[in-house]
């Protein structure tokens, strides 16, 4: 077994996938974090705008829902070219790693707003009359009620969130960025190495596990709801 | 304390308007236990909501200490609403704090600082005896616990009113009754007045002073819980205050006497002396003694016998012995 995977980097390839690991986590948690900065307001908005909550508001309830939906449904090698002017204006550049993570947040961001909207729904109606009913603002409903009530849900859509970012990544090849998609697009797919792409896509698929169950431990660990002595 | 005047609560729906609430007005006095009992979709918990304004009325004035609720900012309202708690069927605690971190919550909202705070929710655990489960998650705790923990969190901003909807609904008898002598014993010792929303007659028997009855969002009867137990005049005061009987009495044809005992008259062999002085034969169609604020009072339903002038005779027993008593003819 120590043997084969020595073999495997033996022809100086070692580097090469540390490097390609290295960078796609890079652009998955740098991507993954703006997204939440952006989509976090965007999924309190949008419950809280909804029928009958928070502060109702019909117009912005539809005009940001509208937006999500329709930045949700482009698929992401379409919305990749489509904003490359957005991509200049910020980062200078239409290619490379920095304009990739552009182009992830661009199209992570409706999705995780509507991820922390499912999450907020699933908060007990109850459990926030109460909280109306003891005099709370609407920002320390959302803050000191609906967030830690929803945080496990909100954890286990972070994983989701997280992986299929991650997913999102080998995409970085059609712009010149770096990682280990773009190792295996190269190597796989123009050089005919099929071992090497073997290689990167094994990397990627434990580097989604790894993820998937570190966040989902921590999300049972923090929920109170489940009785655990 | 609480006035409700000709209050009413429409909810448009897809198959047309439902009037939850209409045209009650009630009047709420410091220290009351204060009951509102009705049927399931009665509008209780629509007139309760009202109370604290998360639900606001479509016509009427809700005046808590002389103020109209209608005519406060948000802000002011939302400190009303700490001297207005409140407590729910389904208990709605924070399920991701502690007992003592739930009670902290409305001190927390107020801007009270945080050790003081603790003190409080301590303190607070000792008055609903739940000291040792400070650090328990409502998970960890069963129904009657969940209750007093929400109890202690309605207390923690020494609130003047406490309003109650279906707070026992979701717990057996004999949690309700130590439930119940919970909220008698904070309305007693810390001057808490409270509205109690139920559908349940034990619960108004066990500890209200007043009663409300509501049916189909009507205001049918209310007074004295003394008063309305011995002298029911809606059908669902009836009902409420003698369940079995609505049944048997249409199944046992003819005249029927429903007499009402109270104090100590509870306690004397009535129908025995009434058979032997009126020498005729009663039929006990349902009989049912309870403890009204400390008083035992009995309600029966008997069946007049057919012979001619028994009536007249019975009737005339009951009277000389002050015992109410109304004859309920078929139709």
């Amino acid at each position: 077994m120590i043997e084969f995977l020595k073999s495997l980097f033996a022809n100086g390839m070692g580097n090469t996938y540390f490097e390609a690991v290295v960078t796609t986590l890079k652009i998955t948690l740098i991507g993954t974090g703006l997204a939440y900065i952006i989509g976090a307001p965007l999924g309190i908005l949008l419950y809280g705008t909804s029928k009958g909550n928070l502060f109702p508001n019909k117009p912005v309830n539809a005009i940001v829902g509208f937006v999500v939906n329709i930045l949700r449904s482009v698929p992401f090698v379409i919305l990749l070219v489509m904003t490359q002017p957005i991509a200049k204006a910020i980062v200078g550049s239409k290619i490379g790693d920095n304009a990739f993570i552009v182009y992830l947040v661009i199209a992570a961001a409706p999705f995780v707003a509507r991820m922390i909207e499912s999450s907020f729904k699933e908060v007990d109606g109850g459990v926030i009359e109460a909280a109306q009913s003891m005099g709370s603002t609407n920002l320390q409903i959302i803050f000191k009620v609906i967030i830690p009530e929803a945080k496990p849900s909100l954890i286990i859509g972070s994983a989701i969130a997280v992986t299929t970012i991650l997913g999102y990544t080998p995409m970085t090849y059609l712009v010149a960025g770096g990682g280990l998609g773009q190792i295996a697009i190269q190597y796989g797919l123009y050089r005919f190495d099929s071992q090497i792409m073997y290689i990167s896509s094994l990397l990627l698929i434990i580097l989604v596990q790894i993820l998937q169950e570190v966040l989902n431990t921590i999300a049972k660990r923090c929920d109170k709801r489940i009785r655990n002595g | 304390m609480i006035e409700l005047k000709a209050v009413s609560k429409t909810f448009e729906t897809k198959e047309g308007n439902v009037n939850a609430v209409n045209n009650v007005s009630i009047k709420v006095e410091k220290g009351d236990i204060f009951g509102i009992i009705g049927l399931s979709g009665a509008g209780k918990s629509t007139l309760v909501r009202c109370i604290n304004r998360l639900e606001s009325p479509n016509s009427g004035e809700v005046l808590f200490e002389g103020v109209n609720l209608a005519d406060l900012s948000n802000k002011e309202l939302r400190n009303i609403r700490h001297s207005i708690s409140m407590i729910f069927q389904g208990f709605n605690l924070l399920s991701q704090r502690t007992a003592l971190k739930n009670i902290c919550y409305p001190l927390e909202i107020t801007g009270v600082p945080k050790q003081k705070a603790r003190e409080k929710a301590r303190e607070l655990l000792k008055i609903v005896d739940l000291e040792s489960k400070e650090n328990a998650y409502p998970s960890q705790l069963s129904g009657g616990q969940k209750q007093r923990v929400a109890i202690a969190r309605a207390l923690a901003t020494d609130p003047k009113v406490l309003l109650c909807d279906e707070a026992t609904s979701a717990l057996d008898p004999n949690t309700t009754t130590s439930i119940l002598d919970l909220l008698a014993k904070i309305n007693r010792e810390l001057g808490v007045t409270i509205i109690i929303i139920t559908h349940e007659m034990r619960v108004v028997e066990q500890i209200c002073n007043k009663v409300a009855v509501l049916e189909n969002g009507n205001l049918v009867e209310q007074g004295l819980v003394s008063d309305v137990f011995r002298s029911p005049k809606s059908s669902v005061a009836k009902e409420l205050v003698l369940p079995r009987a609505k049944a048997t009495e249409e199944i046992v044809k003819g005249k029927k006497i429903r007499l009402v005992f109270d104090g100590q008259s509870a306690f004397e062999p009535i129908i025995s002396n009434l058979t032997i002085e009126c020498g005729t034969a009663v039929n006990i169609i349902a009989a049912d003694t309870k403890d009204i604020s400390g008083k035992a009072v009995g309600q029966m339903l008997i069946q007049m016998p057919d012979e001619t002038n028994a009536e007249e005779r019975i009737l005339s027993y009951l009277d000389r012995h002050s015992i109410s008593y109304e004859v309920i003819n078929d139709d």
